[in-house]
């Protein structure tokens, strides 16, 4: 292998890495190739998502009855609906709903299961064991069933379809924070929290929580992808983000089905939008989880 | 081994206990009940107060919650579960042939699952880093991306603009016309086992990776063993056990957890009865429902349990 000769500005730079977030994500790119794929994706949707006032040709509710599902041409790219709405515009307005529903569950899905996990690990014992078969217990629900049960108790619509995708999260991240906490437990700064007579609540939330960390944001962008397709399969089934709202579940609803073989435009798009999101998001937790966590990192 | 089983066989009963209570109550907090589902669709308002008072008394809604739900229990325990509210017609007969359906779609995806999973996970391990590897990977991310349900649109479509053919509508069980049931149920096994597929190839794909840095491979391949006989013999049968894990455990979800899909290819299986019975604030019904699909994923789990002690004593004796 041939050496370059190096400067000694490259030589000192290369013993003393500047952690700087270019540099950061130089690596990243460098090591993971599909991670960064995956953060590509994830950008252009975030980016999608705030600029779809900007991006989209037309309103999204714009309903033109003379262009009923209409075939892609110049003036609607990626053609109409049985409404005559611009399936592109939908589709871009969509990325808001899956971006808002996906973080907000997959938010209040991880801070959730986050505490319960860690305080589970930390008071032990009774409160271990109860918290533990509680969770056993959500774990028996196929998570479908589950979000189908909450939205019937809240009802539709975007809100309630955040808490029925985040209610079945709550267990499954619960688990697995708990097992990182419990080692967090037998570390001598919590001894010594302790000891300098600290609360529960200030021990939990300062000390053992920042710890876990690596485990909670493996957790969130496992779940941010998961909960976009669940939206999606709520949504498609009537049950999740309602008429006339932009999401891409509810694109592929009714109409879509029914005219999918003379407007396949309106099945395809829809689902490929879904797919292209999930798997950005999939693409780049996997990569998080293998930089994150250093007992993968050697495979 | 005995005391093992025993052991895991009285764990269940508190969570199956606790789904009972949890099922119980989350659907009395749901508004309105099977009275007033019914009367809604016949213009509710017009009806009086007194008339659906009497049909809960029927009904046994009007008792209190803690009767009804021992009521509940000790049908449970005699393995009687009911009347359904809307129909009136016995759970057990609403549920039959649904749960055939669902439980043949199931075995069926788990099928595609696995025969997709364990060459694919294995061909990626052996080529590790080479451009298989990452295609192996890429296809399995991408499975676990397209939502089934569109997977399942896009085979109609297929279908229909390729080769002019739907498949059947109207379910026709495996025990009439296998024939005609396989044509049906095989294009939504086909797109949730794809899906499915996706977590077992990377499970084999990991565990066969760990496995082909053991010593023993080493020197089975120092040996000169033939390749194929050092996979076969020697690693798969190690690395098979986490992947026949999440193979089952994903194969107790998939009875109840398929809505979606059978909404897709129109099947009446156990997911649909649920929408449906959720809908019409069917207590009886929606319970037995849950109760089955938990207890199902509890026995599955169990039974992986065992297995396992049984594969790998180490376990037995934690």
């Amino acid at each position: 292998m041939a050496v370059t000769p190096r400067t000694v500005e490259e030589l000192t730079r290369a013993e003393a890495p500047r952690p700087g977030w270019a540099s950061a994500v130089r690596d990243f790119v460098r090591q993971r190739p599909l991670g960064a794929i995956g953060a590509l994706i994830v950008v252009v949707m975030v980016v999608t998502a705030s600029t779809a006032g900007f991006l989209a040709p037309y309103d999204p509710l714009e309903t033109d009855y003379a262009a009923m599902l209409g075939a892609p041409d110049a003036r609607h790219w990626l053609g109409t609906d049985a409404f005559g709405r611009d399936v592109l515009s939908r589709l871009i307005y969509g990325s808001r709903t899956a971006l808002m529903v996906g973080l907000g569950a997959s938010l209040i899905g991880t801070v959730f299961g986050a505490v319960i996990g860690v305080s589970s690990a930390y008071f032990g014992g009774r409160v271990d064991l109860v918290v533990q078969r509680v969770m056993d217990v959500f774990f028996a629900f196929p998570v479908i069933i589950l979000a189908l049960a909450v939205v019937a108790i809240l009802g539709t619509g975007a809100q309630n379809v955040i808490l029925a995708i985040a209610v079945p999260m709550v267990p499954r991240c619960a688990r697995v924070v708990r097992s990182s906490a419990l080692a967090v437990r037998e570390m001598p700064y919590v001894d010594a929290a302790r000891a300098a007579g600290f609360g529960h609540r200030r021990i939990i939330l300062r000390h053992m929580l920042p710890n876990v960390m690596a485990p909670i944001l493996i957790m969130m962008t496992a779940f941010l992808g998961e909960a976009i397709l669940l939206e999606a399969s709520l949504s498609f089934l009537g049950l999740g983000v309602q008429e006339p709202i932009a999401a891409w579940g509810l694109m592929l609803r009714g109409a879509a089905v029914q005219f999918a073989e003379s407007a396949p435009w309106m099945a395809i798009f829809p689902g490929l939008a879904i797919s292209l999101g999930v798997f950005g998001f999939n693409l780049f937790g996997d990569s998080l989880r293998d930089a994150l966590d250093p007992r993968l990192r050697t495979q | 081994m005995a005391s093992y089983i025993l052991k895991r066989l009285l764990a269940i009963i508190p969570t199956f206990l606790g789904v009972a209570v949890l099922i119980f109550l989350l659907l009395r907090v749901v508004p309105g009940d099977v009275v007033e589902a019914r009367y809604m669709g016949e213009g509710g308002q017009f009806q009086s107060q007194d008339q659906m008072q009497i049909e809960r008394k029927k009904l046994g809604l009007d008792q209190p919650l803690w009767k009804q739900f021992v009521d509940w229990m000790s049908g449970l325990a005699r393995l009687d579960f009911g009347l359904s509210m809307w129909t009136g017609a016995p759970i057990t007969e609403e549920i039959k042939l649904r749960f055939a359906l669902s439980l043949q779609l199931a075995l069926m995806a788990t099928a595609v699952a696995t025969l997709l999973a364990i060459p694919l996970g294995i061909l990626a391990a052996v080529k590790q880093d080479t451009w298989i590897d990452y295609a192996v990977r890429v296809f399995s991310i991408a499975g676990l991306a397209m939502p089934s349900f569109w997977l399942g649109i896009l085979l109609i479509l297929v279908l229909l603009v390729v080769f002019h053919w739907l498949p059947p509508m109207v379910f026709t069980p495996l025990w009439v016309d296998p024939w005609q049931n396989l044509q049906q149920l095989i294009w939504p096994a086909l797109a949730v086992g794809y899906r499915y597929s996706a977590v077992s190839t990377r499970m084999m794909r990991s565990a066969m990776l760990e496995v082909l840095r053991e010593d023993y491979i080493r020197t089975a391949r120092a040996k000169g063993l033939w390749l194929k006989l050092i996979l076969s013999r020697h690693a798969l049968k190690n690395a098979m056990l986490p992947v026949l894990t999440i193979i089952s455990l994903e194969f107790a979800f998939l009875l109840g957890g398929l809505v979606v899909t059978e909404q897709v290819f129109n099947l009446n299986g156990l997911g649909m009865l649920f929408v449906e019975s959720i809908a019409r604030r069917d207590y009886t019904l929606t319970q037995a429902l849950v109760m089955l699909v938990a207890t199902f994923f509890l026995v599955v789990n169990f039974a992986v349990d065992i297995a396992y002690a049984w594969l790998d004593p180490r376990i037995r004796y934690r």
